[in-house]
């Protein structure tokens, strides 16, 4: 039979782009429902003025925008390696970038330990408050996907997998990785502009 | 030029080299886009008929409310102990309809159905861009659909909120009987569906733009094709947003937040909750809620602009028109939430804003309505069954739309808010509509799915029966909501002022049995005529779409070698100067010397050099450049 179009190489990049693309709009569509709860506390907010968080968010939180940062630079420079054939490297640094997603985690948790320790409850009649906790939450369950992606491309390159499907398996854990960052930065700065 | 081009894994795709595939890979864990849709539209079609029979249930409530029927305990039980239906359960009954009927049937059954089977059929496309995820998409699918029936079977019975699932009904478990387990398995399945829904629609838009075959561009795509593409991006950006606030409400009820919830007491006792606002509730649901109408009756404009043109043997009136008139309810569809909470005690003047950005939706509705019409007239009509679901699909959406004009502004909605005109204006604008919307598309494209054709004269007996039995149903409600009766009401004798209504509702009922016994013409038609149906040809209704060029029996990655390129747009039928009066995508244009046009090179001068030399050989018209 007579394929005269693409070579299977240009087949399997027009499908690695195509997969890339799913993962953008899936990205989206995680942002959307962050951009709902925005547009919820916002509305909630407003509705009278015992509402609003009525706090100052802990300082942890700046604590674990660094490291969210940091992880963000590390996962970038793992991907560097990953393209130059680096395995030893590649695989140090996400160990690192697994550590500090995991040091994230710890950190959102003991900012919820710095609420409860000024009662300030996720059940609670001032649910712009319990909104805090809703924000976080989301955000830790995406980061717990987040840190399965990462150990899934630990694995890659231990076994290690071709080039090219380590690389491409790299390249989508970075961009979920730092959207993930991104999302954190953006809830961190939207709370703090109505604390 | 290339005439081939081969997308997605076709390599791995053709005829002599396909999979090993057993029964389990290729009837239940299918990742094929053909089988896939047919695992849709079976299951959207069963759910249609599992959500037609609980709305004649409640319409026997409605029609004799003060009368026992002893068969009605044999099948459902202590809900109609006596033989009369308990009205928690008439509640259940009117929510899980709308949730089926909105969700499972129209929005997977049509969508989930053609967006599979055509996107990569009419792009020319091997499969979607993830057939895995396209394959989880469908059993999401189906294990939400199996959650929502299984409510029937939990002792509390099934969610009971309306479709809309408002708090505190939905918030409170104790509030009512459908408020507990019934209740908590619609949020499951629901938040199921959402992710079926998200999952396939992002590999419809991916598939849209990354796999279209060689000269298929943006403006050479078939308007269903179009439809698709905009219903998952709507999909994509509104999905999302339920769940939020199915999120918060979960918390609501099983962790004893306050998001929703104030001040409520419950079979006498004080809920500690304070402080909620159940408005913010309705605001995220509506503003996935009607971004929903649209992904529900998209999907069928779509199909009836390709069936109308196909069947009227003419090209699509205002091609660009109708693609903005889509664009532009996209984007509305955003904008508009407020007018279905005018009560709420919105601001005045945000009803306003809200009121103006409804109205606007009329313009390209209506510009799309016209064009079809302008499609119709003066076509060699051929009243196929299909053609016929597709004028009445017109017909509904121009009186269901003409009531969106008084529900959508503000004054009047406040009167007619929760009436049965709302009832009637969304039964036929949305609901009506995109069934006949859908049922053209599966007679239309039966042959493609089957390799079969339908039977013609049963066609015509289900179209008449459901299409005026439709009118009869719901166009009487209209009166109804004018005179203030509300919906969702168990017994029109209990209120002097509803009693009138009783006989009228006896004559939606019987219109409501005949129509739906009309529909065991279809599901008769439909599965017998998989085995037992005549043949069908390749290209049955003489079309121009790419799907018509694959071989009748269904091959992994559609085509047996080379998939076509495409040279033009869908619609050239009935071509000044060509010999047939359809000329396929796939026919480049210089085998169409004697019917191509100025504006069929897009500016290409040596193609028009080369059309003129022709013309002068062959004493025709010089075209200009």
């Amino acid at each position: 039979m007579e394929n005269t179009g693409y070579s299977i190489e240009e087949e399997l990049i027009q499908s690695r782009k195509a997969k890339k693309f799913n993962l953008w709009l899936g990205m989206i569509g995680m942002f959307m429902m962050f951009a709902a709860l925005s547009s919820g506390f916002i509305v909630y907010t407003a509705s009278g003025v015992d509402k609003g968080i009525k706090t100052i968010l802990p300082s942890i939180f700046i604590w674990s925008t660094i490291v969210i940062v940091v992880s963000s630079i590390t996962l970038h420079f793992a991907f560097q390696a990953a393209k130059a054939e680096k395995l030893a490297r590649q695989k140090l640094l996400l160990i690192i970038t697994i550590a500090l997603g995991v040091t994230f985690f710890v950190l959102q948790n003991d900012a919820w330990g710095v609420l409860i320790s000024r009662e300030i409850y996720f059940i609670n009649s001032n649910a712009s408050q319990s909104f805090i906790y809703i924000f976080t939450g989301l955000h830790l369950a995406h980061i717990i996907a987040g840190l399965i992606v990462l150990v899934r491309c630990f694995i890659g390159a231990a076994k290690p997998l071709p080039f090219q499907d380590n690389q491409f398996r790299m390249n989508l854990a970075v961009i979920f990785w730092h959207f993930l960052d991104l999302l954190w930065i953006y809830i961190y700065v939207f709370l703090l502009l109505n604390q | 030029m290339s005439s081939t081009v081969i997308s997605h894994g076709a390599a791995h795709h053709d005829a002599d080299n396909h999979h090993h595939e057993t029964f389990l890979t290729k009837y239940i864990f299918s990742q094929d886009h053909k089988m896939i849709a047919k695992q849709f539209l079976i299951t959207g079609i069963v759910m249609a008929v599992f959500a037609m029979v609980l709305s004649i249930l409640f319409r026997i409530q409605l029609a004799w409310p003060d009368k026992d029927f002893p068969i009605l305990e044999v099948f459902l039980g202590k809900w109609a102990e006596g033989g009369r239906m308990k009205p928690e359960f008439f509640l259940s009954l009117v929510t899980i309809h709308g949730t089926m009927m909105v969700f499972f049937v129209l929005t997977a059954g049509l969508s989930g159905t053609f967006s599979n089977l055509l996107i990569p059929y009419q792009l020319g496309a091997r499969d979607m861009a993830s057939p895995l995820m396209n394959m989880i998409s469908y059993w999401l699918f189906f294990t939400a659909c199996v959650l929502m029936v299984s409510s029937f079977f939990v002792e509390s019975g099934p969610a009971s909120a309306g479709w809309t699932i408002y708090p505190p009904l939905s918030a409170v478990p104790t509030a009512i009987a459908g408020s507990g387990l019934g209740m908590t398995l619609w949020l499951i399945s629901m938040t199921l569906f959402i992710a079926s829904q998200v999952v396939g629609g992002v590999n419809y838009i991916s598939t849209v733009l990354n796999l279209r075959t060689k000269g298929m561009d943006l403006w050479k795509m078939p308007l269903t094709i179009w439809a698709f593409f905009l219903t998952a991006i709507v999909g994509l950006l509104s999905f999302p947003v339920l769940v939020s606030a199915v999120v918060l409400l979960f918390f609501d009820r099983s962790v004893g937040t306050s998001f929703y919830l104030s001040d409520l007491v419950v079979q006498g006792q004080i809920l500690p909750n304070e402080g909620g606002s159940p408005i913010l509730f309705q605001h995220l649901f509506w503003f996935l809620g009607h971004p929903e109408v649209y992904i529900v009756v998209m999907p069928a404009l779509g199909l009836t602009s390709e069936v109308i043109s196909t069947n009227s043997r003419k090209p699509i009136f205002g091609y660009h028109a109708m693609v903005y008139s889509l664009v532009g309810i996209s984007v509305l569809s955003f904008i508009v939430w407020g007018h279905h909470m005018f009560v709420t005690g919105m601001n005045p003047f945000l009803g306003g804003v809200f009121m103006i950005t409804t109205l606007i939706i009329a313009v390209p509705s209506a510009v799309k309505a016209f064009n079809y019409i302008a499609t119709l007239w003066r076509g060699n009509i051929r009243f196929t069954p299909a053609m016929m679901f597709a004028i009445g699909m017109v017909s509904f959406f121009v009186s269901g739309g003409l009531t969106g004009l008084y529900l959508g502004n503000a004054a009047l909605d406040i009167n007619l808010h929760d009436t049965y005109f709302v009832v009637a204006h969304f039964h036929l604008v949305m609901g009506s509509a995109s069934i006949f919307g859908m049922l053209c598309g599966v007679y239309h494209w039966y042959p493609k799915m089957f390799g079969r054709m339908m039977d013609t004269k049963l066609g015509y007996l289900h179209f008449w029966l459901t299409f005026l039995g439709a009118y009869l149903v719901f166009f009487p409600m209209h009166f109804m909501g004018i005179d203030g009766v509300p919906r969702r009401y168990y017994s029109f004798t209990a209120f002097p002022f509803m009693e009138k209504w009783v006989s009228v509702n006896l004559l939606i009922t019987w219109a409501a049995i005949i129509a739906g016994l009309a529909q065991v013409a279809f599901l008769w038609n439909f599965f017998s005529s998989i085995w037992k149906g005549k043949k069908a040809p390749q290209n049955p209704w003489g079309s121009n779409t790419l799907e018509w060029t694959t071989p009748v029996e269904h091959i992994h990655g559609n085509w047996p070698g080379e998939i076509p390129t495409v040279y033009r747009w869908p619609y050239d039928y009935s071509k000044p100067g060509h010999d047939t009066d359809f000329i396929p995508q796939n026919v480049p244009h210089s085998e169409t010397m004697s019917s191509n046009l100025a504006h069929d090179f897009e500016g290409n001068e040596e193609a028009v050099r080369i059309q003129n030399e022709w013309n002068k050989a062959n004493n025709r018209e010089i075209i200009e450049e």
